[in-house]
């Protein structure tokens, strides 16, 4: 146990006047304006920036449908398995159809059966989930994307009752986003055609 | 009965609590809920009265095998643990992290981004003690000054929130130089901030360091000599607290440390008031190393954040290496060894904090409950570091 050393007036009245110039922070503090955001009558105006959780980006004249091209390489840079894309398979093959050849010809005189080319799988998911429970918010999806597929959402206020809320169905979502937007202008008329429609006006 | 080093108390973190038939003593736990003790840390203590016999920390409550997730993921994916290491002083770690793959497989780093490293790192750092400050104070009793911690701490997080965008566990970091850049509208708001940081020292100064109550609490507590911080291998504010001129910035400059002229704050009385002192300064001494990175960004050359960045799939060559980096808690190191896949083959990471706290329980015996908890958090802790 330490000793207390005794102390001089003056020592004394120096320590408790260190009391009464922190009480006179405090008294300045208390008058300023509040500072504190009141949640949720408030919200704050910097969401913008934040690096919510991940969502598809549309084509530019097709907003429901996503840009990705299921290369994968979210799926393998992502550190925490939180990320499932499924392709789309490729459409069922049709049966070689009979050569036309009379069947009485020999067969070394029939035409060789060529095999037709294989269907490619279309580059489109049918699946893109996100489960947001495991996402370590690492970006690194975002970033390897080679056609800008996926972007940050400014979905910040988030609550739920259970795991399965954060459990994103992000093609389901994009679609939802997508009706929501404003319909596209309408197009301007090219300047030749509107010439014409001002001269049949005209006349 | 287990046999210990009686000159290094603390290390054998398993010993028993065996009682003799005479003694009056009473064991105790503080923690691992205990908000004195920072995260999930769980101290055995025995008292005698209100004196205490023996402490002892125990660990393992937030154990989540980082190292060896580090040999099951690339080095890409491994790159977000660095922020769940230390989760106050996220950049600090990254930064270490980054610099130890880019020595192994010789990436170059843009001369602009070594500067926001450096910026960002630095901010990172005054948030981290900021933070501590107000949480110290707390644990000593004043609830005033966490407030104002807070607010101050905000205004920091709105500015790193644009480059980066997260608040806390931050991912900014890359191979070969960093997520984003930063925008001379982030510049700007830099600068008025250091301004505006600089204000508020002297507003800290009165209300906290100059209190007769804090002092009382804090001098002469938990006193370290130097010898001891050396055989503990304590580095960082508690090292610096007890005389030890060493700072990884300054003594192994790293980035573009050796750029800028700033003090490394010592002092030799060894308490936790030297310590409390030491990270004040610190940030002070941050904030100039901030505002001349600032004034040297634009005549960095070349305006790339990144060259040449590497795949995902990154495979570093055969080899190991070792980068040190000085951290807010102290001397942080990152031992990567390569055998040329796309996996490290081993990672280890050195914690400051883990040696930090093996002074506790040769700090804490012999005296009272109430100083251990101000010698704790003296000592900064982060636990998810310790426990790694």
């Amino acid at each position: 146990m330490k000793e207390r050393k005794k102390l001089t007036f003056w020592e004394t009245v120096k320590r408790q006047w260190s009391l009464v110039v922190g009480l006179k922070v405090t008294g300045k503090n208390y008058i300023k304006p509040q500072i504190t955001t009141h949640y949720p009558r408030q919200t704050v105006d910097n969401i913008s920036t934040f690096k919510g959780h991940v969502q598809l980006v549309g084509k530019p004249k097709q907003p429901d449908v996503a840009k990705c091209i299921c290369c994968m390489l979210c799926v393998t840079s992502c550190p925490s398995s939180c990320i499932k894309v499924v392709k789309m398979k490729p459409p069922k093959e049709d049966p070689i159809p009979e050569a036309a050849a009379p069947k009485d010809m020999p067969d070394a005189a029939q035409p060789a059966k060529q095999a037709p080319p294989k269907a490619k799988a279309p580059k489109t998911p049918v699946k893109w989930t996100l489960d947001f429970n495991l996402c370590s918010l690492c970006g690194t999806c975002v970033e390897v994307c080679p056609v800008k597929s996926i972007e940050y959402s400014n979905d910040s206020y988030l609550a739920g009752y259970s795991r399965k809320d954060f459990e994103y169905d992000l093609l389901a979502d994009l679609k939802e986003r997508a009706a929501k937007m404003p319909a596209p202008a309408p197009k301007k008329a090219p300047k030749a055609v509107e010439k014409e429609t001002a001269e049949q006006a005209e006349a | 009965m287990l046999k210990f080093d009686d000159q290094i108390l603390g290390d054998a973190y398993c010993r028993h609590f065996e009682r003799g038939p005479d003694d009056d003593t009473m064991v105790i736990n503080m923690g691992p809920q205990h908000p004195s003790t920072h995260g999930v840390l769980r101290v055995v203590c025995e008292l005698d009265g209100e004196y205490i016999k023996r402490a002892e920390p125990v660990l393992g409550y937030i154990h989540r095998m980082h190292e060896k997730m580090g040999e099951t993921k690339t080095y890409w994916q491994f790159l977000p643990n660095m922020g769940r290491v230390d989760y106050l002083h996220a950049m600090g770690w990254a930064h270490t992290y980054v610099m130890a793959v880019e020595k192994l497989g010789g990436i170059e780093v843009p001369e602009r981004a070594e500067y926001i490293r450096v910026i960002m790192t630095e901010m990172n750092r005054i948030s981290s003690h900021l933070l501590w400050w107000g949480a110290y104070l707390l644990d000593l009793g004043a609830f005033t000054p966490i407030m104002y911690a807070f607010a101050d701490r905000e205004i920091m997080l709105d500015i790193m929130q644009d480059p980066t965008g997260s608040r806390l566990t931050y991912c900014y970091h890359r191979f070969g130089g960093v997520l984003k850049d930063l925008s001379p509208a982030v510049l700007e708001s830099i600068r008025d901030w250091v301004k505006y940081q600089r204000e508020r020292w002297p507003m800290y100064k009165d209300l906290v360091t100059d209190n007769v109550i804090l002092r009382g609490r804090v001098e002469n507590i938990g006193v370290i000599d130097k010898d001891m911080a050396i055989r503990y291998g304590a580095t960082g504010p508690v090292a610096r607290g007890s005389g030890i001129n060493y700072d990884c910035r300054k003594n192994e400059p790293y980035s573009v440390y050796d750029r800028f002229d700033f003090d490394v704050p010592v002092h030799q009385e060894g308490d936790a008031f030297a310590r409390y002192l030491v990270r004040v300064e610190e940030m002070e001494q941050s904030l100039r190393i901030i505002e001349q990175a600032l004034d040297q960004i634009d005549k960095a050359e070349g305006k790339h954040i990144v060259k040449k960045a590497p795949k995902p799939t990154y495979k570093a060559p055969a080899g190991e290496v070792y980068m040190a980096t000085e951290g807010a808690r102290g001397k942080i190191g990152i031992h990567v060894a390569s055998d040329g896949s796309k996996t490290p083959y081993r990672i280890k990471l050195r914690a400051p904090g883990y040696c930090n706290l093996s002074l506790f329980a040769e700090l804490a015996t012999g005296t009272i409950l109430a100083d251990a908890v101000s010698i704790l958090g003296s000592i900064d802790l982060v636990i998810p570091e310790i426990d790694r």
